[in-house]
């Protein structure tokens, strides 16, 4: 069971049900050739890259952030591997306008050393030093181009290069079922007067789950205005990839087991570790788990036009993490890693470590939760007080002004969202340092709606009473104590579900 | 009668700073104060009165003195030994006349106005007391009285934490109207320091205010602002902001009006986001100055932490009001330079010009008594015997779940009648 910066074993009750993630898929022999084949061999109404590239073209090359995937790959990352195939071709037909964007949304920009991580030293020192290695500013109005409305009345704003060139081609990383798609444009190169048309409460709480297309109202929002950006003109070629599930590199590979399976060896390695991360100051501990990178393999790549290439990568990606589940659970229980999207080499605050229970985990599903409608969420964390400054700084804020006030995402969304959203410390601090941006800690609440809908009661085990309890949670310090407390809501004798993950899985319940 | 004293005696301050290092108040344990029988002061003119207290707060001060905290800048302008208690509800011994000329009649309650200014000490009046600014009057060791600057630091006239009567001039006195209960008449005294803070401020109706700190005179500035506001005297400020620290004193920020309710550590990235200013330099947010800030910071603490905290927090051109007692602090000044920014002393009271009126500041502290309810800040009381425990209780009384402990030193028989 992962809590926080930390694991360890934890004794269920009795008939009990465990949901593992699948054993992760063999691994592509020849990451590159299929890489190469898929840019000639394009996915729908999409001609081959090489067609598409032309002398004095403007190209655009724009790829998923920091916060994908999870934990960061060992090198060579998928996104190099990728961009240097696409800039060799880019080369071969005589293209010297090229301009990569980091598509970061509202999230932080990436440091150099996660920019050579994720494109490679000589990517990087190709295109940095020129000015050509550029992250998505979502508050520069000279660099942001409004394409139209859509028939809902959502305006479509986007980056003014990526828009305007003559091709973008966008590199996905398609970690779960919600991953790219027309979101990869619309959300990632947007503004925040067009992000804010989908992530709001309203949105979100009708997203059931952001992994079930046809049932998430968040993709169904991106799909009009991916539409919209394809029929202003904007021409895109699209590059998903899916990962296999394996997640946890040589010593830490017991995570991924099922305990039963465990070795002797792995028995050891876990004792040691886990002994050993609790003894540690969280500090040193988050230093030690932040430097961890996954094998993870390259499982599928596609290319060429957007819808037609996102639904044969979401049918892999259900393929290789989708487990069936029978029946809902009174009572699902999650331990929460160190890492979520919106932490990496950082802390997983009191807000994330909620988002990525209720707004993640949660959701991890088809069909419909794992838990019933007024069911028990349990979770296990630490959840201190803590907050990288330089990283979250609109997050300290969230949490002493907001969340003190209300934990009602409707009502932070009316009376709170855009003083946080203009503040111009949080947007001085985005533009120019690494600092999401100031309304981000109201999305990541948002992401939770509809799980605070839907649940009794949220237990965190482990977590600083104090804190959980200003998110509107209960506190336990064990689990018997938070399944005494669960019994409130759900009755005695309750069913429980555990999901084990990571691994990342997609729970398909019937 | 009995009264709680303070006496010189080097050795026994010396022992109370010691104690007070476990806790303010916790000094009453070995320094300098005492549980004495004493002989009730004479009246030293005829314009002078006796009067029994029934209630006598305990203020930061008090405690600084029974902790041997006190800056040395007291020295001359107080006269041991003398009974502690400066925050007094009381009764008139005989009949007497109180601050507006008017007749008091023995039994009728009072409050004290402590300052012993000019009047009081039988001078001719210096230019501040002329002018109605009793609390800025420079002749506190002149006249026929002892040295002392208010009633409880001067060994002539007793002070509110005794069981029989002090005394006090004409100037000094007010009646309580009949409606005003105990309660909210032992808190006249420090509302009136709360409402020359406030007005000391000389807030506008654009102006954000923060106030560092939420104990009594906190949460008085706080009410003070609104109540001023509220009888139309002066501008309602933007936004009103306070850091508490305790749930009770949260809770009563919130009753009182404050806009905004923070943890205090949280108060300067609270003014930054309500000025929308940005902090100057890396991100760390606590040891940044902002680049604007609030209009004006009131600092009711008064150490040079909170001195240091306003300073960063006030935006340039900016105006720090110090209404918590300072004592020796060291503090850095520069931001004061750069920023220019206008540092306000408030002490005490006298006459207030309130939309073009003249107005007593005990008269509005009287009328804002009744009306905003501050005896809701009360939130215990010992008899002196227990002076040990109540004081140890004022020193942590946050941490405790209590803003305001008062004594009640009614007689015995008095009280015995009461609770029939």
């Amino acid at each position: 069971m992962w809590k926080g910066e930390g694991f360890g074993l934890v004794k269920l009750p009795p008939g009990s049900r465990v949901v593992y993630a699948p054993e992760p898929f063999e691994a592509l022999e020849d990451p590159e050739g299929a890489i190469r084949h898929a840019l000639e061999h394009p996915t729908g109404d999409s001609d081959p890259l090489s067609a598409r590239l032309t002398p004095g073209m403007r190209l655009t090359i724009c790829f998923d952030d920091i916060s994908l995937p999870l934990p960061p790959m060992e090198a060579p990352d998928i996104r190099q591997m990728i961009i240097e195939a696409v800039l060799d071709a880019a080369a071969a037909a005589g293209v010297d306008d090229v301009v990569l964007i980091a598509a970061l949304a509202l999230h932080r920009r990436m440091t150099e050393p996660e920019l050579r991580h994720a494109l490679g030293h000589r990517v990087y020192d190709a295109f940095a030093p020129h000015g050509l290695l550029l992250q998505h500013d979502a508050e520069d109005p000279s660099n942001l181009i409004h394409l139209g409305m859509t028939k809902h009345g959502e305006d479509v704003e986007i980056n003014k290069r990526a828009a305007e060139s003559d091709l973008l081609i966008y590199v996905n990383i398609n970690l779960v079922a919600m991953d790219g798609g027309h979101k990869s444009v619309a959300t990632g190169l947007a503004s925040y007067k067009s992000l804010r048309h989908h992530h709001n409460p309203e949105t979100m709480t009708h997203s059931k789950s952001f992994m079930d297309a046809p049932a998430s109202e968040l993709h169904t929002a991106n799909w009009r205005m991916g539409r919209l950006i394809r029929d202003a003109g904007v021409k895109i070629f699209q590059i998903e990839t899916t990962l296999n599930t394996d997640t946890f590199p040589g010593n830490f590979q017991f995570l991924q087991k099922r305990e039963w399976e465990w070795t002797w060896k792995d028995r050891a390695t876990f004792m040691a570790a886990s002994k050993a991360l609790d003894a540690a100051p969280p500090k040193m501990a988050r230093q030690v788990l932040h430097s961890i990178k996954a094998p993870h393999a390259m499982r599928s790549v596609y290319a060429g036009e957007v819808e037609a290439v996102h639904e044969l990568i979401t049918a892999d990606v259900w393929a290789q993490q989708g487990v069936a589940v029978e029946g809902q659970t009174d009572i699902v229980t999650m331990g929460l890693p160190y890492i979520s999207p919106y932490n990496v080499n950082s802390i997983l605050n009191p807000i994330l470590v909620a988002c990525l229970g209720l707004g993640y985990f949660f959701n991890l599903y088809r069909g419909k939760p794992v838990v019933r409608e007024g069911g028990v969420a349990i979770l296990f964390h630490p959840t201190r007080p803590e907050f990288h400054p330089g990283h979250h700084p609109s997050y300290i804020d969230f949490f002493e002004q907001v969340l003190t006030q209300t934990t009602d995402p409707v009502v932070m969304h009316q009376q709170f969202e855009e003083a946080f959203a203009t503040d111009p410390w949080y947007i001085h601090l985005y533009k120019t340092g690494h600092a999401y941006h100031g309304v981000h800690p109201f999305y990541m609440w948002y992401w939770c709606s509809h799980a605070m809908k839907h649940l009794g009661r949220v237990i965190i085990v482990g977590g600083d009473p104090a804190t959980v309890r200003r998110m509107g949670f209960h506190p336990a310090s064990t689990l018997d104590d938070a399944l005494e407390m669960a019994k409130d809501v759900v009755g005695p004798d309750p069913t429980l579900t555990h999901l084990h993950t990571p691994p990342l899985l997609l729970a398909d319940v019937t | 009668m009995r009264a709680l004293r303070i006496d010189r005696k080097l050795t026994r301050f010396a022992a109370a700073r010691v104690a007070s290092a476990f806790g303010a108040g916790r000094g009453a344990v070995l320094g300098p104060l005492r549980l004495v029988d004493v002989t009730a002061p004479s009246l030293p003119s005829a314009d002078w009165f006796p009067v029994t207290p029934i209630r006598s707060g305990i203020c930061g001060s008090d405690l600084a003195s029974v902790d041997g905290r006190s800056s040395l800048y007291f020295e001359d302008i107080v006269s041991f030994p003398f009974i502690l208690g400066h925050e007094i509800v009381g009764e008139m011994v005989a009949d007497g006349i109180g601050a507006d000329g008017e007749p008091l009649l023995a039994g009728q309650r009072v409050v004290v106005q402590p300052v012993l200014g000019c009047a009081a000490r039988g001078l001719e009046l210096c230019p501040a007391c002329r002018a109605g600014d009793v609390g800025r009057c420079g002749c506190l060791t002149h006249g026929h009285l002892s040295p002392g600057l208010q009633t409880g630091f001067c060994r002539d006239t007793g002070g509110g934490w005794s069981e029989g009567p002090l005394v006090a001039h004409a100037s000094q006195l007010f009646a309580v109207p009949d409606d005003l209960s105990d309660d909210d008449a032992v808190t006249v005294e420090p509302m009136a320091c709360a409402i020359h803070a406030a007005l000391r401020a000389q807030a506008g109706a654009d102006d954000t205010v923060a106030i560092i700190g939420a104990g009594t005179l906190g949460l008085g500035v706080l009410a003070a602002l609104r109540f001023l506001a509220d009888t139309g005297r002066s501008p309602s400020p933007r936004r009103l902001m306070i850091g508490a620290r305790y749930s009770v004193q949260r809770q009563m920020a919130s009753a009182f009006g404050a806009d905004d309710v923070v943890e205090p550590r949280h108060l300067d990235r609270a003014v930054r986001s309500a000025t929308s200013s940005l902090i100057v330099g890396r991100p760390t947010g606590r040891s940044g100055v902002l680049s604007g800030g609030s209009d004006i910071t009131i600092d009711c603490v008064g150490s040079a932490e909170s001195i240091a905290e306003a300073l960063r927090i006030t935006r340039p051109g900016g105006r720090v009001v110090l209404v918590g007692m300072p004592a020796k602090a060291s503090l850095d000044l520069a931001a004061l330079w750069h920023r220019e920014i206008e540092l306000v002393g408030a002490y005490a009271y006298g006459t207030e010009t309130v939309a073009g009126e003249s107005e007593s500041t005990f008269h509005l502290a009287l009328e804002m008594a009744g009306t905003v309810g501050t005896g809701r800040l009360v939130s215990a009381s010992y008899t002196l015997d227990r002076y040990e425990e109540a004081l140890a209780h004022a020193g942590s009384a946050g941490s405790r779940g209590a803003i305001k402990i008062v004594f009640d030193v009614r007689p015995k028989r008095a009280v015995s009648q009461r609770e029939d």
